[in-house]
């Protein structure tokens, strides 16, 4: 069962506004998504998770430096700059 | 008081210590040079590390080549099969919205550090460590209180940081101080972390008293505040138990200006990070780097000061202290190709250590003005007692304070002893020129002889030993 705080805390995560409706809408279609997940309950226990669909494994990049972005091309589709650095919203939790 | 033992058993103490390997060139999952620490914001930045949409990261070898190094001198258990995931939240300094870290398949799990505390050696067990970006670095222009904004540099965003979780096993803000020194020793020894560097490393600190609920400390970033934020939140705690209240499970952060921990009342849990695998990145199989690193260990502090022990003779209390920083270590055992080791190690530990404490120097400034060949000459003429205990100290504090030629200095200020043969001659002088003094002297006055050390010492402009030329004095009128 998922519930309307399920929905309202999951859009909180994801930094999402809802309507009610739309609280209801989601709550409908997460139950639909997380039904599909009951098949994994068929699955044996000692089964390894995947961690990769395909089976490349140890690729790696030697340790040499490269060029950096010019900084006129790293803020140039920034709305707010301010010294040559990104200007954001103060965060103060809770 | 409370506070008569360093060893609280009813607190509990853990550490979540976030370790830049900034020995590095380059960042863990792109090519920016990690050397940014002089340079203008957004300076050392590519589409990977500003998380533009499509840019791929790769990791880097050497990196993960360090964690292993680090998790071997830990002894902890290097995991054969190690894999990235995405831990998702939204703050200004991660630019895509989550953080490249490691989960359920960390890189190394277990492992402990050596303290040494008053009631003896302690060992500081790990639960894990992994990899993982290090954020990029927010500022506020003014006080974080009053302005209206942050300031974003994403240098530091993908710098390769390891974290190190202890165990919940240290009682005392003291201990915990302890395990971060040590901690920082080891990662020097490796030659994969300057400690110098400002965020090199963080601290998360996780305490509760038995009955309590847990609190974690956020981001602290130095060494005296780790210490600090432990003990303001210890005395909170207690007050609140004494009062009879509950210890609430939170996150606190700790605000270094005021020495206080204040409540950040965010509720986000473990769940909440929405951990996958990261797709953008393959698993790592170990066993391969894992011995191309096991041959490039270097000599660790233990196994160094048995070392030193067992090759110079010098005692465990010397050895000790000099295995503390690596360069002091180095720098005796130059010293000592040249000179008897066991002076070598008293004057190093016991002067030179204390001089450049005194300066704020440590001893890569030593090498710089005081060479270990010249230190060890300094030693040789003490040995040979062409130079007292004070003329040494005088001569390295001038080399400490200007440098210049060893030979030089001590001739400039007559710091050369005066040699046996003409500290006997001038007593006989003293003898033949004092006639009233002697025979006072043998008709019972033995003050006299003070007036005969005093002509010697007047003499010699007060570089003749006061008691070896009463000494040789008495020697003389008794014959
Ligand atoms: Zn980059």
């Amino acid at each position: 069962m998922v519930t309307k705080e399920d929905v309202i805390h999951v859009a909180n995560l994801a930094k999402i506004e809802l309507r009610d409706d739309e609280v209801e809408k989601f709550r409908e279609e997460f139950e639909k998504i997380l039904e599909y997940f009951d098949v994994l309950d068929e699955v044996p226990e000692d089964v390894e998770p995947t961690y990769q669909v395909h089976d490349l494994s140890n690729v790696f990049r030697e340790d040499v430096p490269g060029e950096s972005l010019p900084r006129e091309l790293v803020l140039m589709n920034a709305k707010h700059v301010e010294d040559g650095y990104f200007k954001g919203p103060k965060i103060m939790e809770g | 008081m409370g506070y008569a033992t360093s060893m609280e058993p009813d607190v509990i103490i853990g550490l979540e210590v976030h370790v830049q390997l900034n020995k590095l060139k380059t960042k863990l999952f792109c090519s920016c040079p990690l050397d940014y620490h002089e340079d203008e914001p957004n300076t050392h930045v590519c589409p990977v590390c500003l998380g533009l949409p499509g840019a791929m990261p790769v990791v880097n070898k050497e990196a993960v080549k360090a964690a292993i190094k680090v998790a071997l001198a830990l002894h902890a258990e290097v995991q054969p099969f190690t894999v990235f995931d995405r831990k998702n939240y939204f703050y200004p300094d991660l630019p895509k919205g989550f953080q490249i870290s490691q989960y359920d398949r960390p890189l190394a799990l277990g492992g402990y550090v050596t303290i040494e505390t008053e009631e003896g050696e302690k060992k500081i067990t790990l639960k894990r460590i992994h990899m993982e970006e290090d954020p990029g670095k927010l500022t506020y222009k003014g006080s974080i209180t009053t302005a209206k904004y942050c300031l974003i540099d994403y240098n530091r965003s993908g710098v390769p940081l390891l974290e190190i979780v202890t165990e919940p096993v240290m009682h005392s803000p003291k201990e915990a101080r302890l395990f971060l020194n040590k901690l920082r020793i080891i990662l020097e020894y490796l030659d994969v972390f300057d400690g110098s560097l400002e965020g090199a490393m963080r601290v998360d600190a996780n305490v509760s008293i038995r009955g309590g609920g847990r609190v974690e400390i956020k981001n602290i970033s130095s060494f005296k505040g780790v210490e600090r934020a432990l003990s303001y939140e210890i005395a909170r705690q207690k007050n609140l138990l004494r009062m009879g209240r509950k210890v609430e499970r939170e996150t606190r952060h700790f605000d270094e200006v005021n020495n206080i921990t204040v409540s950040l009342r965010s509720k986000e849990e473990e769940q909440d990070y929405r951990y996958f695998p990261e797709p953008d990145l393959v698993p790592i199989y170990t066993a391969e780097l894992l011995e191309e690193v096991k041959g490039t260990l270097p000599e660790m502090p233990e196994e160094k000061r048995e070392r030193l022990k067992a090759q110079y003779g010098i005692g465990d209390n010397f050895a000790k202290v000099l295995v503390l920083d690596k360069v002091m270590a180095d720098y005796f055992e130059e010293v000592a190709k040249h000179v008897d080791p066991k002076l070598a190690a008293s004057w190093v530990v016991d002067v030179l250590r204390g001089e450049l404490n005194y300066r704020g120097k440590d001893f890569r400034f030593a090498y710089e003005m005081l060479k270990p060949e010249e230190f060890a000459k300094l030693l040789r003429y003490f040995r040979e007692e062409r130079i007292t205990e004070k003329g040494v100290v005088e001569v390295i504090r001038i080399k400490l304070d200007h440098g210049g030629d060893v030979d030089e200095i001590i001739r400039s200020r007559g710091l050369f002893a005066i040699p046996k043969e003409e500290i006997e001659r001038l007593c006989r002088e003293a003898i033949e020129k004092n006639p009233k003094a002697v025979a006072d002297y043998k008709g019972g006055k033995k003050k006299a002889l003070d007036f005969l050390v005093g002509y010697v010492m007047k003499a010699t402009r007060g570089r003749a030993n006061p008691a070896e030329t009463a000494q040789i004095l008495k020697k003389m009128l008794e014959e």
